[in-house]
């Protein structure tokens, strides 16, 4: 196949909102799912006369997500405006930065090569903009509706350098990304609220040559597989015109998710000159050395950091570690719980296991769990104390979720605490080995297989609510006392 | 540097103003001779000279992110050509579909 | 004894005679609504005014009249009617910046300066005549025709900001609001024999004034002396947060910035603004403003501000830039006008095309043009680099010990409608002013004498943020000059 004697280049364009309350140069709410047009006033609606005036939070945070990525955040940056009309945008200009962006020269470590040196996608810049608002094309026949609640959002722009060799390595570098940017607390990075796109330039070239080939621009990608599949989709276009001699059009291109392919758009290549030029309104954007420094001193922990903690302090496997601090609220969640509980592993155990399936049945984010960690940690107390059998706690946990009662109330109200209590064990023993004569003469002549079988049905006869710990003890000392 | 119509006829089209093709050959000329004017400028060395950036060095006020938004003292519909539902309605974009339903996008 | 006429009445002296109780709170309105009749200032006479509610704004005098009862406090304007132009957005009244684009629009919010001067008492009686979106020299280029000179018809009032001048020079309001971009309150003040005073950058808040170039624009004011200038400079200015490019800087109260003497104070006379072409009238009337200083104690010596020729071509660069994005917001979707079309890209280009007028056109155009891929850095980056210089030759003047320069405020006094037709002849009308835009330093205009009856101001510019140093010389020079100023 020539995909083997060809090898695509890739560089990526993330655009991702930043968490704040209010637009990046007006006090309008950024909340999703508002009413059209509710979350407007005259600067976002580029109203004759308005003014704007940036949001002290957006540069933080863009602040915060470049040093994540390693950028040198500039001391002095400036905002331009991109001037084009389409009527999502409301000033006929977005207010970007061009020539002088936020931030310059990071990069991305996003695993690891055969040979086990890092794969390192350069970062070429971050820099803050503003959203447009959203254009609905098939709501009103023969009209284009608009809602401005978007218009104004801030976001980062996080431009890659082309060092994205395969579809697989984009994916990587998305995912990395996502979970470095949910770290430190800059983005909810959610694809389906439009927090998150993605454009993708995508040149080919023989394997082996050192001079680019012509590039393309996919645009319209709001899933990872989306970015994975068009790249895939668009390289095999591109290698097939190299095959057959021929050379591939630097033009636009647009990803039909639903035709799962690349076409060109019909928008006249070069028809747009943006005329950039340094917006006036608003001054540079001046950060001094005592703020960066400011902001780097309050960057939460990144992910390899917490893997490289969450591996010393709990001496957990590598997997379950990768797991849990895939993103930050589920290790803080689980740290917690261990915290609380003291053995790490079965905390590890519990959050990987029955936490982490409820969460992906209801899609439910973990900071929002109705279990907190301290009652999950209560929970785990419950049953190495003897408290509570394993099943039963597994349907107390149930009911946590339900009610978000603590682990206690229910256990009680639903008569699940253990019975540890000798003469009730006893009399539960005696009941059974009356019930199962033979049995019972086997287990006192010394048969102690049957221990295990005597023990259940023990369990079965107190519902559950035996410590089966007891228990046997108990069944054992008879079966001495018998021979 | 002069200008020629169809100089005029692309940025008149950049910035969306359907020119009169009779009207086309003053206006290049006049844009001619205030362009011949300007033409002095690239006679005067800036050598090192950094372009004028506003009369504030210390850089763009930041404002918290916090308040309340400013209030409109009069509905939109007032201020709108047309509206429904609470949306702007605007003709269609020739190129309108090509974009799957909705897009936050550019031409 | 016969009571003065009310538009004798300083508007510091009417707010005054309100609180004593000498007249009625509305009774200055109501006399610049009368006078605003009988000299025709309306759109079949001297379009000076485009837009005005007499019965709202009576409403709002007797408003305040009633907060007075309340001992609310009377606000340095109590009762003080005021004009304001028509770029610089009111809420009630339209803003409609003379374009068609705008037709009919009322701005859903108020621009800071209008807010303060109401907070402080005044009246908005009415919203003035301009050119279009300010761009032009003599308020013959609005959508709803040109004004006129009140003290000849058949003269231009100057521009763009030429309707507010003439509210003042007809005596229908003692302070008016107007714009600035390259001499658009200067000039018309000179025309029209007011004061008018162009702020430093920065000194007030662009929030609510239309742009046109954002880098250049500031709100200036009208007076019809000295005074009235400086009460309204003194209440609209100071930091607003909703202006990034407003200063933080303190307002000093301007009215105080009286001097008896001027010993001590070093005024420059830029060679380059008196050109051996100028008009030998204009240059006496100077000569002898730059006398009456120097009797009050002053130094005149001759200074040097070399860039100064190349302001026009600077700034019909960067201004046309500026304006071609400010104006891209303008396309129907959201407000204004809409020419209806079957697809977006003809509503836009119906829409724009049919409600921009000629010069907004061109200037549109051109500042596409240096804008745009390939010529960005031959015009626009070139010209932002001159205007760095023009910048520099200011400091240099003022940090060699030079207090203010004075000059003449524009070559010519106000010329016949009609006369001048092609655009770049119109451009030069602002040789003389562009230069304190381009550099935001604070400059003012105040009436110096005639030349056949027609006014002719002189213009006074300062360091950044001295308008009371400005103000000062002013104070003094329109006080010795007395009389003289209007002959």
């Amino acid at each position: 196949m020539s995909g083997d004697r060809y090898e695509m280049v890739v560089g990526l364009e993330v655009h991702v909102q930043l968490l704040t309350r209010t637009k990046a140069f007006c006090n309008c709410s950024t909340g999703f799912g508002a009413p059209p047009n509710l979350h407007t006033c005259p600067v976002c609606l580029g109203l004759p006369g308005a003014l704007p005036v940036l949001n002290a939070t957006a540069v933080r945070l863009a602040a915060r997500a470049a040093i994540a990525l390693e950028c040198v955040v500039e001391e002095v940056s400036a905002f331009a405006r991109k001037n084009y009309f389409y009527p999502d945008l409301p000033k006929g200009y977005q207010i970007t930065q061009y020539d002088r962006p936020l931030a310059k020269g990071g990069h991305l470590s996003i695993g690891r090569n055969k040979d086990g040196t890092p794969v390192r996608i350069g970062i070429t810049r971050v820099h803050i903009e503003e959203d447009a608002g959203k254009s609905l094309h098939d709501r009103y026949p023969g009209a284009t509706a608009i809602d401005l609640n978007r218009a104004g959002v801030p976001l980062i722009e996080i431009v890659s350098e082309p060092d994205i060799r395969s579809s697989l390595e984009a994916g990587a570098y998305l995912g990395t990304l996502k979970q470095i940017l949910e770290y430190v607390r800059v983005s909810d990075v959610s694809m389906e609220e439009g927090s998150l796109r993605v454009d993708a330039n995508i040149s080919t070239r023989l394997r082996g040559d050192v001079e680019l080939g012509t590039k393309t621009e996919i645009k319209n990608l709001n899933s990872f597989s989306a970015v994975e599949r068009a790249l895939d989709a668009e390289f095999a276009r591109q290698c097939a015109i190299l095959e057959r001699g021929e050379k591939v059009t630097q033009q636009t291109m647009l990803w039909d998710a639903s035709r799962l392919e690349v076409r060109p758009s019909r928008v006249k290549e070069g028809s747009h000159d943006y005329r950039y030029f340094p917006d006036p309104d608003l001054l540079p954007l001046v950060l001094d050395k005592t703020w960066i420094g400011e902001v780097k001193q309050e960057m939460p922990e990144l992910p390899a950091a917490r893997q490289e903690r969450l591996a010393a302090t709990y001496g957990l496997a590598e997997a379950q570690i990768a797991d849990l601090a895939a993103n930050p609220d589920r290790s803080d969640y689980f740290e917690a719980v261990a915290r609380a509980h003291g053995e790490p592993r079965t905390a590890a155990n519990w959050v990987l296991g029955e936490v982490l399936a409820v969460l992906n049945e209801t899609k439910q984010r973990i900071e929002h769990f109705p279990v907190r960690p301290a009652d999950l940690a209560r929970l785990l107390d419950m049953i190495r104390d003897g408290l509570v059998s394993h099943s039963a706690a597994k349907r107390i946990f149930v009911r946590m979720v339900d009610t978000g009662d603590r682990p206690e109330q229910i256990a009680e109200r639903e008569g699940l605490l253990q019975v540890g209590d000798d003469a009730a064990l006893l009399a539960w023993i005696d009941a059974v080995l009356a019930e199962h004569p033979e049995e019972s003469q086997r287990f006192a002549a010394g048969e102690r297989k049957l221990q295990g079988v005597l023990v259940g049905l023990v369990m079965k006869r107190s519902g559950g609510r035996a410590d089966p710990r007891r228990v046997n003890q108990l069944l054992a000392s008879r079966a001495g006392a018998g021979t | 540097m002069s200008i020629a119509p169809d100089d005029v006829r692309h940025i008149a089209a950049l910035a969306r103003l359907a020119l009169d093709e009779g009207r086309l050959p003053s206006l290049v000329e006049e844009l001619n001779v205030i362009l011949a004017h300007m033409k002095v400028l690239q006679g005067v060395d800036t050598e090192g000279v950094i372009g004028a950036a506003g009369v504030g060095a210390s850089g763009t006020p930041l404002r918290a992110d916090v308040g309340a938004p400013i209030q409109l003292s009069m509905p939109l519909d007032q201020i709108a050509p047309r509206m429904r539902d609470g949306f702007f309605l605007v003709p269609r974009l020739d190129t309108h579909g090509e974009l799957g339903a909705s897009v936050a996008g550019e031409p | 004894m016969s009571p003065r006429p009310l538009a004798d009445y300083a508007a510091a002296e009417v707010r005054d005679a309100i609180v004593a109780g000498a007249l009625a709170p509305s009774d200055a309105v109501d006399a610049s609504l009368r006078r605003a009749d009988e000299t025709g200032a309306g759109k079949d006479g001297l379009n000076l005014v485009l837009w005005s509610d007499p019965a709202a704004s009576r409403q709002d005098a007797r408003a305040a009249g009633a907060a007075l009862e309340r001992a609310d406090g009377a606000g340095r304007l109590f009762g003080v009617p005021v004009m304001v132009k028509d770029n610089i957005a009111t809420d009630r009244l339209p803003t409609t910046c003379a374009s068609r684009i705008l037709a009919g629009y009322v701005s859903p919010f108020e621009a800071t300066a209008v807010r303060r001067l109401r907070e402080a008492g005044a009246v908005v009686v009415g919203k003035t005549n301009c050119d279009e979106f300010a761009m032009g020299s003599s308020t013959e280029y609005g959508a709803w025709g040109p004004a006129r000179n009140p003290l000849d018809p058949t003269r231009v009032t100057g521009g763009s900001s030429g309707g507010s001048a003439g509210a003042v020079a007809a005596g229908l309001v003692r302070i008016a609001l107007g714009s600035e971009t390259g001499g658009s309150v200067r000039q018309p003040a000179s025309f029209c024999g007011v004061v008018g005073i162009k702020p430093t950058y920065g000194r007030v808040s662009r929030w609510g004034l239309v742009a046109f170039a954002s880098s250049l624009d500031q709100i200036g004011v009208f007076g019809r002396t000295v005074d009235d200038a400086a009460l309204g400079l003194e209440i609209i200015a100071g930091r607003d947060p909703l202006d990034s490019t407003s200063a933080e800087r303190p307002v000093p109260s301007y009215r105080e910035a009286t001097y008896d003497s001027l010993d001590g104070l070093v005024i420059g006379r830029p060679r380059e603004y008196f050109p051996t072409t100028l008009d030998p009238r204009i240059r006496a009337l100077c000569d002898r403003a730059a006398d009456a200083l120097e009797k009050l104690g002053a130094k005149v010596k001759e200074v040097s501000l070399p860039h100064t020729g190349l302001a026009i071509p600077v700034y019909y660069i960067i201004a046309p830039a500026e304006a071609s994005s400010n104006l891209a917001r303008f396309d129907g979707a959201r407000y204004g006008l809409r020419i209806e079309g079957d697809a977006l890209r003809a509503m836009y280009d119906a829409t724009r095309s049919g409600g921009f007028g000629p010069e907004v056109t061109r200037r549109i155009l051109l500042g596409t043009y240096v804008l745009s891929a390939g010529y960005y850095d031959a015009y626009y980056r070139k010209a932002q680099e001159v205007r760095s210089l023009i910048a520099e030759d200011f400091r240099t003047v003022f940090e060699d010990g030079v207090d203010l320069l004075l000059t003449p405020t524009t070559p010519s006094a106000a010329f016949e409608l009609g006369s001048v037709s092609v655009p770049y002849e119109m451009y030069l009308s602002d040789i003389f002013t562009a230069t304190a835009n381009l550099a935001g330093v604070p400059a003012m205009s105040l009436p110096v004498g005639r030349v056949a009856g027609l006014p002719v101001g002189a213009q006074l510019i300062a360091p950044y943020f001295e308008e009371s140093r400005m103000l000062g010389a002013a104070y003094a020079l329109e006080r010795t000059l007395g009389d003289e100023a209007h002959r």
